[in-house]
């Protein structure tokens, strides 16, 4: 091979793992990732029974319910809506009743959320990201609760 | 009078920074200056600059330590992050867990390689190391100005509280006193090797000698980023109380990608060392590992993560780093397309050779690292764009990075195999028969004990063993074991330079890893039960009897110890005591996990919900040969020491030759 033909084959050989990896990105990224949604706009957006979702939002007061086989049934609130979740298994340390919590799984027919994870990761001001998001952007944003931890 | 002490500690450790930042000008400028104009004394002023500008980093770092360590709340970082009631490790390793104190040692860090090169560079060309003094210098010139501009740490507060707030009681572990400075050696280390690719670039002239300087820097970055990684994904494990070992959080993503770029650099950097070859894509992923590293720090430190709502609001800090990432990487690249062109490309290979295995390398670890990129920020670039909140997860990057590692893990082995120039793959295989053989062992072992369950599993498995047995096939075969006389292949054996040991080491680190990954992921046994005192549980072939539960408390936490024994088939074991933490100052409370290893597998326990009726929920897994994914990571850190170690790459390695002319002179 001249020196011009290896140069083609090897950029052609990079050029092929790129446009797979490319590949694979896009394909991921159209099925792989998963939204986030407030209760509100669960509700508004009407998303079909057994797509995979994060739910997010306060857990609403007095909702909590634990079973004995650990199961818990609990809602998740943005004041405006309110969606009853199931899970199964051990909740993060910081979950009560008031905190803000991000659910991930999938809904029910029944307009229920089954949830197979419960967001046990937060940022320094203990709230997941997105819940703190969509609380601020619907004015429900306490500002001390801000400064408090700042 | 430790009042007087504390007043001023603060305020000469602010003015150490100030001074710092004034001698990093000097050490960015002057030298520059002095290598155009071949002047020797203005490019020593770049070393003793260097020098003492650590000196003064290291003596602000310290300030602030000492004020951690005595409490002292006028300073507002101190009050924030310290409580006086705080063990004395904690104390200190609460300078690096909040904003502005790892900012700190980043910059320390930083300074402290600048620092490296200009003791022991004396074997460089006095101009090259004159120039990369200089790059050193802008990097730290734009990061101290960050610091005193936007994340001061010795701002104070009047009056003073009388008692601080407390750091946040998950980053309270020892994990935090290792984890970051080792991933900050790591990633903040490729600055160096930055500053050589913009001074090489600078210089116009590249060449092997070049590569055999650059070495041992990204090795020793390499090491170090490869320790922090293993390390906190470690520390994630038994802290966070629920077994998971990597997430994929661009917390996470923002040191990988560097880990995989710096990975394929060093790769890349033999093929010039030895044949002179990929001179400028070397230099190209010089830049691109450290822009990465700087990408890295502008996702963790913008808090463009924690929100991106916050990060509109409040962007001083953000803004300012994404300056400097523009800044640098902008310029770098432009400096690159500028002067690239202009270095000579030498040594033609075929495509099966050694260089030919070697690219192929970078070629997969590249794309892996733009994977690892695409989903870390396009979450970030939608959700700005049109406010759409996604998340990307396993799932993601099990269909995107997992593919892509796959024909490289496979090609591994052959690497080291191939000759330079022009390689023989069929000879290559044939030499690899017996990794092979144990390979296809291991699978169909996997798949007899396992089942066809999980049917990739074994293949995974194959895999892993295939890079082990591959790695000690290559020095078998290299020093003649079993096909020469004992004292031969002995000979041979000690006669190997370290660098092939190393690559060995290396390569099998990463099979074992990969071993420990698949039969953690696709074997472990979960089981989440609620237990009365007296009652049982079962998980993996143990059973944990829940005895009772007792209080303790520590200074600044109290904790409930719940005592369990673990039996299997009958005997009993040990006593385990998993337990639930509260810290009172932040109301906060953790779950600490038991964890207990079993040859390299590991029984992880943690604590749930305890009700009204004395039960408790508890989760308890068994996970087997857990263990694999750190002690690999370790293998491979020990491989990258060993290399260093080789005679070739030893700092300072051409001055007996010199000290030997200069002699020679004399007589």
């Amino acid at each position: 091979m001249t020196r011009k033909q290896r140069r083609l084959s090897l950029i052609a050989g990079a050029g092929l793992v790129l446009a797979s990896a490319l590949g694979l990105v896009a394909y991921a990224l159209n099925d792989q990732i998963v939204f986030f949604y407030a209760p509100s706009e669960l509700a508004e957006k009407n998303i079909a029974p057994g797509s995979r979702i994060r739910l997010g939002g306060l857990v609403a007061e007095g909702s909590v319910k634990r079973e004995k086989d650990g199961e818990v049934f609990f809602s998740i609130t943005d004041t405006a809506q309110v969606v009853p979740v199931m899970y199964r298994g051990i909740l993060p340390d910081l979950f009560r009743e008031g905190q803000g919590v991000v659910a991930e799984g999938r809904m029910e027919p029944d307009g229920s959320f089954h949830a197979d994870s419960v967001l046990a990761k937060h940022d320094e001001n203990y709230m997941p990201r997105e819940v703190a998001d969509s609380l601020k952007s619907q004015g429900l944003w306490k500002h001390n609760q801000e400064t408090a931890t700042q | 009078m430790s009042w007087m002490s504390g007043f001023s500690i603060a305020e000469l450790g602010h003015y150490a920074l100030v001074l710092a930042l004034a001698l990093s000008l000097i050490q960015s400028t002057v030298p520059l200056w002095g290598a155009s104009a071949r002047d020797n004394r203005l490019m020593r002023v770049g070393t003793v600059s260097t020098l003492i500008g650590f000196l003064y980093v290291t003596f602000a770092f310290g300030a602030l330590t000492v004020a951690y360590i005595n409490s002292d709340f006028s300073v507002a970082n101190v009050w924030e992050n310290s409580h006086s009631a705080k063990p004395l490790l904690f104390k200190i390793s609460g300078v690096w867990g909040n904003h502005e104190g790892s900012m700190m040692l980043w910059v320390l860090i930083l300074s402290l390689f600048g620092a490296l090169v200009a003791a022991f560079g004396g074997n460089l060309p006095v101009t090259l190391k004159a120039r990369v003094l200089a790059v050193q210098g802008w990097v730290a010139t734009a990061f101290l100005l960050f610091i005193l501009t936007t994340s001061n740490p010795f701002l104070r507060l009047t009056p003073a509280p009388g008692e601080g707030r407390d750091l946040n009681p998950i980053l309270q572990d020892v994990g935090l006193a290792i984890h970051p400075p080792l991933l900050y050696l790591g990633y903040v280390g490729f600055s160096i090797v930055f500053s050589f690719a913009a001074a090489a670039l600078i210089e116009g002239r590249v060449d092997a000698a070049w590569a055999r300087w650059v070495r041992p820097w990204t090795l020793m970055a390499w090491i170090f980023l490869t320790l922090g990684i293993a390390m906190g994904s470690y520390w994630a494990y038994y802290e966070l109380g629920w077994g998971g070992w990597w997430f994929w959080d661009p917390v996470e993503n923002a040191s990988f990608m560097p880990w995989l770029a710096g990975t394929a650099l060093l790769h890349s950097a033999i093929v010039m060392e030895k044949r002179g070859a990929l001179k400028i894509w070397t230099i190209l992923l010089a830049i691109l590992t450290f822009s990465l590293s700087l990408l890295g720090t502008f996702l963790v430190r913008s808090g463009v993560l924690t929100s991106v709502h916050a990060f509109a609001t409040d962007p001083t800090r953000g803004v300012f780093i994404l300056a400097i990432l523009v800044l640098f990487i902008g310029g770098s690249l432009a400096l690159f397309a500028w002067r690239a062109p202009e270095l000579k490309q030498g040594g033609l290979f075929a495509p099966i050779s050694r260089e030919g295995a070697l690219l192929y390398n970078n070629l997969f670890l590249v794309a892996a690292t733009a994977t690892v990129f695409a989903g870390t920020l396009y979450p970030l670039v939608l959700e700005a764009l049109t406010k759409d909140k996604i998340s990307v997860g396993a799932p993601f990057y099990n269909i995107t990075f997992a593919p892509l590692m796959v024909p490289l893990l496979l090609a591994v082995p052959f690497g080291p195999m191939l000759a330079w120039k022009r390689g023989d793959l069929a000879a290559a295989a044939q030499r690899l028969l017996f990794a092979m053989v144990l390979a296809v062992v291991a699978l169909v072992a996997t798949l007899i004990i396992e089942g066809v369950q999980h049917p990739l599993a074994p293949l995974g498995i194959g895999l892993g063993i295939w890079l082990i047995a591959g790695a000690a096939n290559e020095i078998i075969d290299r020093s003649g074991i079993g096909r020469m006389p004992l004292k031969t292949s002995w000979a041979r054996f000690t006669g190997m330079p370290r660098t092939a040991f190393a690559t060995a080491l290396a390569h099998a680190g990463l099979g074992v890893t990969v071993i420990g990954i698949v039969a953690t992921t696709t074997y472990q046994t979960e089981t989440i039960v609620s237990v009365k005192p007296g009652e049982s549980l079962e998980t993996g072939g143990y059973t944990l009897t829940y005895q009772d539960s007792v209080p303790h408390t520590e200074n600044n936490y109290r904790e409930e110890l719940y005592r369990f024994v673990v039996s299997r088939d009958g005997e009993a074991l040990l006593a385990i005591a998993p337990a639930k933490r509260f810290y009172s100052t932040r109301q906060m409370s953790t779950t600490e996990a038991a964890i207990k290893t079993f040859w390299f597998s590991q029984l992880y326990v943690s604590i749930g919900d305890q009700h009204d009726d004395g039960s408790l929920t508890v989760r308890a897994y068994y996970k087997p040969l857990v263990t694999f994914i750190w002690l690999g990571a370790v293998l491979m850190a020990i491989g990258g020491t060993v290399s260093l170690s080789d005679r070739r790459f030893r700092i300072g390695v051409a001055k007996p030759a010199r000290a030997k002319r200069l002699q020679e002179a004399k007589a």
